[in-house]
């Protein structure tokens, strides 16, 4: 943590039987950056996510989240970071309101803190008209943000961010993605997958997988000039367009 | 006709590459069968039976020599007074008594019932539970053949004495009770739940919108998913006879072609209910609630297996009427014990016969060629 | 005579009006694009264009047959790929092929001609189980699957969500030359820039269809001029161009921001002045022919 970077990983590595799904990676996230996770199915980025949120043990690996160890420290590294992802985000037949409660209480918040958060993200979203609606029944940009937010209810250092966007309409996507500087201009480490590359372009720097290993890390500009191409579409598919595995 | 055989061998495969189905569908009946032996291979040889009341009674007489004839059961003494069980046991010349009140032929005839009660030696529960069971199944059989009303099973309860008393308790009409029982659950839970979780699968999936884009008339894909779970049915059948016949002994009075085509009908209601259910439900967990506690609970409920449907209120033996496990277990237990030839099974049989015509009609009728 | 035509398609679920007064009309032998995000009714609509669904109001022909009447030719005659369709997971490649080719009245040997070129890639697996492909080969195999039946008309929902950038690009290639057999493809998208693979296009939004044509037609169409502002750390000028009087929007686009502006009320110039007044000189501003997500934006925001 004294240099700065809050995920410092060392050889990850993890095997299921004889397939090695994450391939020995090594890298830094600095404290407060964007940082872009990318890499083509089944190049081993749901894996190594999974690990770096201590939901999964490496079969080997230095290193830490948040300043807990990743190996001995998981249960202490899921308190510290926030979670949100396209495939689930929020319960759908619980009111707004309650879905905050809800997880300000899974995340260990004290009562008293949880009406406060609660209060305060209403606000700043703007949704009081929305606050006893269910939130299957607010529209799909209005979700999103919600989840982003009880993703930060705990105040974590970092939040994970699997494919926040899919599928999701272009002016909503852009907002969020405004959401997501707000964030991070406050101090808040932003890990990030997607397969929309105009959305790598948004990070500070990013990393692209390949069969489990890590093929280039660094900012979207110095990978654009490395590889002499005029967008991160064109550099995914370089080097991404090697892969053996499929 | 290509295509038909083309589903039903796919369906097969999804079978045969689940473990968790083929452990339901293959190894849970002879569990369940094992266990239920169990519970009652308990060792009850040579059980010393007194009797007690009146032995010039006719009736009490017959139930008597009933109970003498039986190969686990020894009548050893005959006395007229309860007071005596105790010392009788006490001392261990007794395992169980059974007790007649006074004028039961009388009684019986006159008032179409008669009171009797079984007294089992308390001080090893778990045999003398097995043992006051085993009489009154014997008990019970007379019973039948004594036509309705039969003996009064209500009544009696006072406690008399320390040793564990089992009044003449109807809940268990026969040791056989749980083999028929077991029939008509496992071909409920796999005709019913297996072919509707099997359909709502491929709901779920997203492949059935692409089977119904496919020329093939959905009656056919209905049929290729019931297919397979009746081949199944038919030799969860047999393994259960099997094994209840050399492993439990229970011998089939009746004819097997007869138990055959009754299964049959009922196989035919429980598809259909599975296929109704495969209709209302969008999702496997869905399906799998409405099967297990819509339809096996109840079955295990109403159908007689745990409590006697004559014991519940009337209000409730009519809800017992519409379970179709319940038709089916009454005519397996005639068959199976009783022997009887298919004269004696109409009535259940039509009604049977009757849901499964409704439910079939309706099912074919509702399941749409659309989403 | 259009492959399909859609005529003023409604349909509701209770309260939600899932698609609203949609038509579109969909050529012999072209790749027809159904573009717009989750929730915006392309499901629903390729049900109701698939037999699978009855409209409630309006009416609709594949290839000259009405979709309630004649249900049983489209079946016929049409693939399928239903969205977010995974196959059978615990059976194989070759066996999941197999069982689709009978279904559809045909067999794998039949029609090899037809899928020779996908599924070539996919037999050094074939006796591999599904569920262990990766999400690319899953998709292709799941074409394999509409197409085997040599198909007049393709319907394929949403069939590169999910799917890395590659293997997009890959399958946007197969179904080029599937259109060169002489195929009609109808197929969703929520990614804009796939746009620019189709022949034409429509952009659907809460049910209702905003705008379609070719690519070309729709951005012709643009109202209003469209900026590029580019440098370094330009995310604050979002916030600062947003505020200037006759811009009508300003969005992040990758590196850049495209900035909409109404030109009776504002130019270039003004905006590259009110830049180098807040400090952000070394911003450059050029003028730029609009893509079709800025079009979309701005059709979906006049709505």
């Amino acid at each position: 943590m004294e240099n700065g970077n809050i995920i410092e990983v060392k050889g990850l590595t993890k095997k299921f039987g004889t397939f090695t799904a994450v391939d020995n990676i090594s890298f830094d996230v600095k404290k407060g950056e964007i940082f872009g996770f990318l890499g083509a199915n089944g190049a081993g980025k749901t894996t190594a996510m999974k690990i770096l949120c201590g939901l999964s043990k490496p079969t080997s690996c230095e290193g830490y989240v948040a300043g807990f160890d990743i190996n001995s420290e998981q249960e202490k590294i899921k308190h510290h970071i926030g979670y949100m992802s396209q495939k689930f985000s929020l319960y759908s037949d619980l009111k707004v309101w309650e879905n905050i409660r809800l997880f300000g209480g899974i995340y260990g918040l004290k009562r008293k803190d949880i009406a406060q958060r609660t209060e305060v993200i209403i606000k700043t979203l703007g949704m009081q008209d929305w606050k006893d609606s269910l939130v299957g029944t607010i529209p799909q940009g209005w979700k999103q943000k919600l989840a982003f937010s009880i993703a930060m209810i705990h105040e974590p250092q970092i939040v994970f961010l699997d494919e926040p966007t899919g599928g999701v309409d272009p002016e909503t996507r852009r907002k969020f993605w405004e959401m997501i500087y707000d964030a991070s201009e406050k101090g808040i480490t932003i890990f990030v997958t997607t397969h929309y590359m105009d959305e790598a372009e948004y990070c500070d720097r990013v990393s692209i997988m390949v069969d489990g290993r890590i093929e280039a890390i660094d900012s979207p500009k110095a990978l654009k000039e490395k590889y002499r191409v005029n967008n991160m579409d064109s550099v995914f598919r370089i080097l991404a367009g090697g892969a053996l595995r499929q | 006709m290509k295509e038909f055989f083309k589903f039903v061998q796919k369906e097969f495969l999804h079978i045969f590459r689940d473990k968790r189905t083929i452990l339901i569908v293959l190894v849970m009946p002879v569990v369940q069968i094992i266990l239920f032996g169990f519970a009652i291979s308990t060792d009850i040889n040579n059980v010393r039976v007194d009797i007690v009341g009146d032995i010039r009674d006719n009736k009490v007489r017959e139930i008597a020599e009933r109970i003498d004839n039986n190969k686990y059961l020894d009548v050893v003494s005959e006395y007229e007074f309860v007071t005596m069980i105790n010392d009788r046991f006490r001392r261990g010349k007794s395992d169980v008594a059974v007790c007649f009140e006074q004028d039961f032929s009388k009684k019986l005839e006159k008032e179409n019932s008669a009171s009797v009660r079984i007294i089992g030696d308390g001080s090893d529960p778990n045999s003398a539970q097995v043992i006051a069971n085993y009489v009154m199944g014997i008990i019970n059989d007379e019973n039948l053949e004594l036509g309705q009303g039969g003996i009064d099973r209500g009544g009696e309860m006072e406690k008399m004495m320390p040793p564990v008393k089992y009044q003449y308790n109807p809940m268990m009409k026969s040791s056989y009770n749980f083999v028929p029982g077991v029939m008509g659950l496992i071909l409920m839970l796999i005709c019913s739940m297996m072919t509707a979780i099997s359909i709502v699968r491929e709901k779920e999936t997203g492949a059935m919108e692409l089977l119904l884009v496919s020329p093939v008339k959905p009656i056919w894909i209905i049929i290729s998913k019931a297919l397979p779970y009746m081949v199944l049915s038919a030799v969860n059948l047999v393994t259960i006879f099997l094994f209840s016949h050399y492993v439990l002994n229970v011998l089939v009075r009746g004819s097997l072609s007869l138990i055959a085509f009754v299964s049959f009908i009922f196989i035919l209601t429980s598809l259909a209910l599975g296929l109704l259910i495969s209709i209302m439900a969008s999702t496997q967990r869905v399906a799998l609630l409405i099967s297990g506690m819509g339809m096996m609970m109840p079955t295990m409920i109403f159908s007689g297996i745990i409590f006697p449907c004559e014991s519940m209120p009337v209000v409730l033996q009519y809800v017992s009427d519409i379970i179709p496990a319940k038709w089916y277990i009454i005519m397996i237990k005639k068959i199976m014990i009783e022997g009887v030839g298919i004269a004696y099974i109409l009535k259940e049989l039509s009604i049977l016969s009757l849901m499964a015509f409704i439910l079939l009609f309706t099912s074919v009728k509702l399941f749409k060629t659309r989403l | 005579m259009y492959s399909i035509e859609a005529k003023n398609i409604g349909k509701s679920y209770g309260a939600v009006k899932a698609l609203d007064n949609v038509s579109l009309q969909v050529r012999k032998g072209e790749i027809y694009g159904l573009i717009g995000p989750d929730g915006a009714g392309k499901t629903t609509l390729f049900r109701i264009l698939t037999t699978l669904m009855l409209p409630d109001s309006g009416n609709a022909e594949v290839e000259g047959f009405d979709i309630i009447r004649d249900y049983k030719a489209i079946r016929k005659i049409s693939g399928y790929m239903p969205g977010h369709f995974s196959l059978y997971e615990d059976l194989s490649v070759e066996e999941n092929l197999d069982f689709f080719a009978t279904i559809f009245g045909t067999s794998v040997a039949a029609n090899y001609e037809t899928i020779r070129e996908i599924y070539s890639q996919l037999e050094p697996f074939r006796k591999r189980k599904t569920g262990k492909l990766s999400g690319g080969m899953k998709q292709k195999l799941a074409l394999c699957c509409a197409l085997v039946h040599k198909p007049s008309v393709l319907f394929l929902d949403e069939p590169t969500t999910g799917v890395d950038a590659i293997s997009r690009k890959e399958f946007w290639n197969i179904l080029e030359r599937i259109k060169a057999g002489g195929v009609t493809v109808l197929v969703s998208t929520p990614y804009m820039d796939e746009a620019s693979l189709c022949d034409r296009i429509s952009l659907i939004q809460q049910g209702q269809i905003i705008d379609s044509g070719t690519v070309d037609s729709i951005v012709e169409k643009y109202p209003y001029l469209l900026l590029s502002v580019s440098g370094d750390h330009i995310y604050p000028v979002l916030k600062i161009l947003r505020q200037v009087k006759g811009v009508v929007s300003c969005f992040a686009f990758g590196t850049e921001h495209h900035v909409a502006i109404d030109r009776a009320l504002i130019t270039a110039e003004d905006i590259r002045h009110i830049l180098t007044e807040n400090a952000y000189a070394d911003c450059v501003v050029k003028e730029i022919r609009p893509g079709i997500e800025d079009c979309f934006m701005q059709l979906a925001a006049k709505k």
